[in-house]
């Protein structure tokens, strides 16, 4: 463990570091300007299927400040297609699990056939960015309209059309998991139950797009971009590989993040085009997204199928599951298996299924491609399971509670050994937690039994109340590895780099606070250096709720290397043995002797090669060192949610009336920055369970493109949140931290919809399906038995 | 598709900005948001939808909130201005955040950052309108701004911070 002598680990600390952004001086990638700056537009299909005769962009070029436009056919063998998404997973679980692949690479420009409305087709830049958009106006394409696919159940019929010319159908991957006897279990069982789940399509929705500035700086030829991404070593790897440049040459920067939230963590055509004109032109070239963009060219994500059998005795227990289900992976796949197997894995949540059967088929259609969204796989599972949870619950006429009770893994059982493999290539094993204690504590801040006592005395008066919960488990901290720089500055000052990049988790303000403890220095002593490719060799990303955990473990690594050296150079100086050295307040001492003492400035100023130099033989100048850490595995933290509603069955308006999430992420480093993580997650999962969607036509049109029709929650509808805290420290790292940037939105969709279906209990409704909208919900009461 | 000329003929125009008087040549189409960001500098104002409807980019025009997004330059001319760039200014007994900006650092009122400076401007004309207010009618006021971090909690505890702070200064 790391040593808390001073503090800060556990503490509230406030954002101070983060003050630009209540002052308006954050910098987004909007607001860079630069000399000589062009901007860019894009052209996009208006269809969602369609061969392209022709383009003519001859009236375009005429208009008055327009620089150059280019098409498919200005960029072919100049640009690389995309690489296989399939490249993201570790060799040893695609041998575990051996998925059967079949990957389209998408070009940066479509070539010859559009496959979804919003892709790119032109690109224009021109002295301004109205010019730009004229230009756009002015092209003409020519297609020739294709049979559309949009039902990824129709996608899969044998005579469906092929989304992607030259395969052998819309099938992007399948695989299939299996423990135990499920066969077996589901025909000698005293219960069974069979339903269809479906987790329709939403989208992240941060309130800053995408968006992408590159130059070639002058004197160094480095052709620098800064992009809105949650990747920026990915980023530069893959403009290195797709432009043909050594990937020395490429600096990517992630400025501040207007929110990733998932679909900005792989790489887009527009971060590959935009540094394309930045060298073809010799100058600067922006692109910023609009809202009307985003929705049809960033990421959506969800959108599963789910057909499944579970086999459950006299008390409850679950005895097999079976899931088949489908994802709909719009036209192109960009993270591989990384929503579908993140599914499958998470699945038994805290439960205990002695036997699994799990088929996951994902499939093509003239849609935006689909890619993780907070939670990426995981609500889709926790949605399922906790709903089958509650039918368990209904057909036995047991307590919802108290059929998870019955099924939990229990403190004991921990290391708790899942039967599976994660998608890191490892065998799931849950490293800690207190399950059933997390349960409680949910329901005691819920105030349970009184709910239950109210909600008996409401339906006496027509009124209907209805309490969900919604428990999952969460591998958190996913590898491969994340690094940390840490240096110390003539000043004294502590300054830390990693690959990881933030995008409003507060890292500046974390990293410091475990910074501070391992050094023995306040916050402010430290400086965070993020997302920039030129401050660390190698780097992952912020993403998949990894960051405190892999990062937080590097700055440990790193601090612990560097200690070494300053010690050495201290005692050197001090002409003291390294033993009876000591860390504290910015400064080295002598144990017993604290006037005996270097500050780190000092030790810093006397780290440099040349005349000023006191390093003793052997050493190096510079107080610097790296370190890169691999966790072994994710480590699981796990969560109960509770959410009250209240819904009028004559206008299916469901009104939310508490919400509760006990949680227990390990070590946390602060709370107020935990509770920001949960609320914010929750919010996103509210608007999932109950107003977003993403919808389509039959001919691929997107009938929800903005923020019109596409409803995000606002204040009135999310309600305050109360948070409940377990800690249960993960062996998995020196932290014992674990992740929690996803967690929040995991469970809502579940403890929403268990809660609609409690209030409805004597309906008798299936709730399957969301977003719970008023229709959907008066249907759900009008069709009742 | 011909751009018609008086798309792009400019016209001058004059803005107060946070106390600043300035001067430029506009295109009719262009935005007031941009107008601040582009020509100005003022980039704290930001664009998250240009529609009207997310409130990024909610400024004060002539005292009152108004969508810079939805406004032109050329009918702002004449007008006075504030942005978020200018808000600090209007903190009093010598401090250099405004009770709101500190309220949102006491609570952590933001997390990107990105939509905070509209829910700053909309909340600085509400807390002149209403010093006092309740939880629900702050929730109300709101409604106007999508924040996609926050889940709007420490927000609404951060107006309520501000609110207090706010009316001890004024009792003295």
């Amino acid at each position: 463990m790391a040593s808390t002598s001073t503090g800060f680990i556990g503490r509230s600390v406030k954002p101070d570091k983060s003050s630009r952004f209540i002052t308006g001086n954050g910098m987004y990638v909007s607001d860079i300007r630069l000399p000589n700056m062009l901007h860019a537009a894009l052209l996009r299909s208006m269809h969602a299927h369609a061969r392209i005769r022709a383009v003519d962009v001859k009236e375009a070029l005429r208009l008055d400040g327009v620089v150059g436009v280019w098409t498919g056919r200005e960029i072919e063998g100049r640009i690389s297609p995309f690489p296989e998404s399939f490249e993201i997973h570790p060799a040893r679980w695609l041998e575990g699990v051996k998925p059967v692949l079949q990957g389209p690479r998408p070009t940066a420009l479509a070539q010859e056939k559009v496959h979804y409305v919003g892709e790119p087709v032109a690109i224009v830049v021109a002295e301004d960015r109205p010019k730009a958009e004229d230009a756009i106006d002015a092209i003409v394409v020519e297609y020739e309209g294709l049979p559309v696919v949009v039902d990824p159940e129709e996608s899969l019929q044998p005579r469906a059309t092929l989304v992607h010319e030259g395969s052998n159908n819309n099938v992007v991957f399948s695989f299939r998991i299996e423990k135990g006897n499920v066969d077996g279990a589901l025909g000698a069982a005293p219960y069974t139950l069979r339903e269809r789940f479906r987790h329709h399509r939403y989208c992240a929705a941060p309130l800053e797009g995408r968006g992408v500035v590159a130059w070639v700086e002058p004197k160094t030829n480095i052709l620098t971009v800064w992009s809105s991404t949650q990747m920026p070593h990915l980023v530069r790897r893959q403009i290195a590989a797709q432009l043909s440049l050594p990937e020395e040459t490429v600096r990517v920067i992630a400025p501040d993040i207007g929110g990733g939230f998932g679909p900005k963590v792989f790489v887009y055509p527009e971060e590959i085009l935009v540094p394309f004109l930045a060298l073809q032109l010799g100058c600067p070239v922006k692109w910023i997204e609009d809202r009307t963009e985003h929705f049809i060219s960033t990421a959506h994500g969800r959108d599963q199928l789910h057909d499944v059998e579970c086999a459950f005795d006299e008390e409850g227990h679950i005895l097999a599951f079976r899931d088949r289900f489908l994802l709909d992976n719009g036209a192109y796949n960009p993270m591989g298996l990384t929503d579908a197997y993140n599914t499958a894995a998470h699945l038994q949540g805290p439960y205990k299924v002695p036997a699994l059967s799990i088929s996951g088929t994902c499939v093509s259609t003239n849609k935006v491609p689909n890619a993780p969204y907070r939670g990426a796989g995981r609500p889709e599972a926790v949605f399922v399971m906790e709903r089958c949870i509650d039918s368990i619950a209904a057909r036995l006429r047991l307590d919802p509670a108290e059929v998870r009770r019955r099924n939990f893994v229990q403190p004991d059982e921990m290391p708790y050994h899942a039967g599976i493999l994660y998608r890191d290539g490892e065998p799931i094993r849950y490293d800690s937690g207190n399950y059933p204690e997390t349960l409680t504590r949910a329901l005691e801040a819920a105030g349970y039994d009184e709910l239950r006592r109210r909600q008996q005395e409401l339906r006496q008066r027509g009124r209907y109340l209805g309490v969900g919960i919604g428990c999952y488990v969460e591998g958190t901290g996913v590898g491969s590895f994340e690094g940390a720089r840490v240096r110390i500055d003539a000043s004294g000052q502590l300054i830390i780099a990693t690959g990881a990049t933030g995008h409003g988790q507060g890292h500046e303000t974390v990293f410091a606070q475990i910074a501070a403890d391992l050094w023995g220095v306040t916050p402010d002593k430290v400086s965070l250096v993020e997302g920039d490719t030129a401050s660390i060799p190698f780097g992952c990303g912020t993403f998949g709720s990894r960051s405190t955990v892999n990062v937080g473990s590097a700055i440990y690594g790193a601090s612990a290397r560097l200690k070494e050296k300053v010690v050495r150079l201290a005692a050197h100086i001090l002409e003291a043995n390294p033993d009876d050295l000591k860390l504290g307040d910015g400064k080295v001492f002598i144990r017993g002797l604290p006037q005996r003492a270097l500050s780190f400035s000092e030790l810093a100023r006397a780290a440099v090669p040349g005349w000023a130099s006191k390093l003793p033989e052997g050493l190096e100048p510079g107080l610097e060192a790296t370190f890169y850490f691999v966790p072994p595995t994710v480590t699981w933290a796990n969560a109960a949610h509770v959410a009250v509603i209240e819904v009028e069955i004559d206008t299916g308006i469901i009104k939310l009336l508490d919400y509760v999430v006990s949680h227990d992420a390990g070590k946390l480093i602060n709370p107020l920055l935990v509770d920001g993580q949960i609320h914010g997650g929750v919010a996103q999962g509210i608007g999932a369970a109950l107003y977003e969607e993403i919808a389509y036509d039959q001919n691929g049109q997107l009938l929800s493109g903005s923020f019109v029709n596409y409803l995000l929650p606002g204040a009135m509808e999310v309600p305050n949140i109360k948070t409940v805290h377990l800690e249960s420290p993960s062996p998995l790292n020196p932290l014992g931290v674990k992740g929690l940037g996803e967690g929040g939105a995991i469970a809502p969709p579940a403890a929403i919809a268990n809660a609609l279906a409690d209030a409805l209990l004597p309906f008798t409704v299936r709730v399957n399906e969301i977003p719970l909208s008023p229709n959907r919900v008066t249907e759900l009461v009008a069709g009742a038995h | 598709m011909a751009v018609s000329q008086n798309m792009t003929a400019r016209h001058a125009i004059e803005i107060d900005v946070n106390g600043k008087q300035y001067e430029g040549l506009v295109e009719p189409r262009l935005s007031l948001a941009d107008f601040l960001r582009d020509h100005l500098g003022l980039t704290g104002t930001h664009l998250g939808c240009e529609q009207g409807i997310c409130g990024s980019c909610t400024i004060l025009f002539n005292g009152e909130t108004v969508r810079s997004c939805l406004l032109l330059a050329v009918q702002a001319n004449g007008g006075v201005i504030l942005t978020v760039e200018g808000l600090a200014s209007k903190a009093k007994d010598g401090n250099l955040l405004h009770p709101l900006q500190q309220g949102f650092l006491e609570t952590l009122g933001f997390q990107c950052g990105f939509c905070t400076p509209g829910f700053l401007m909309t909340l600085y004309e509400f807390l002149n309108e209403n010093p006092s207010p309740s939880e629900d009618e702050i929730r109300e006021r709101l409604s106007g701004n999508l924040c996609r971090c926050t889940g709007y909690q420490n927000i609404v505890a951060a107006v309520l911070w501000a609110a207090e702070r706010l009316r001890k200064s004024s009792d003295r």
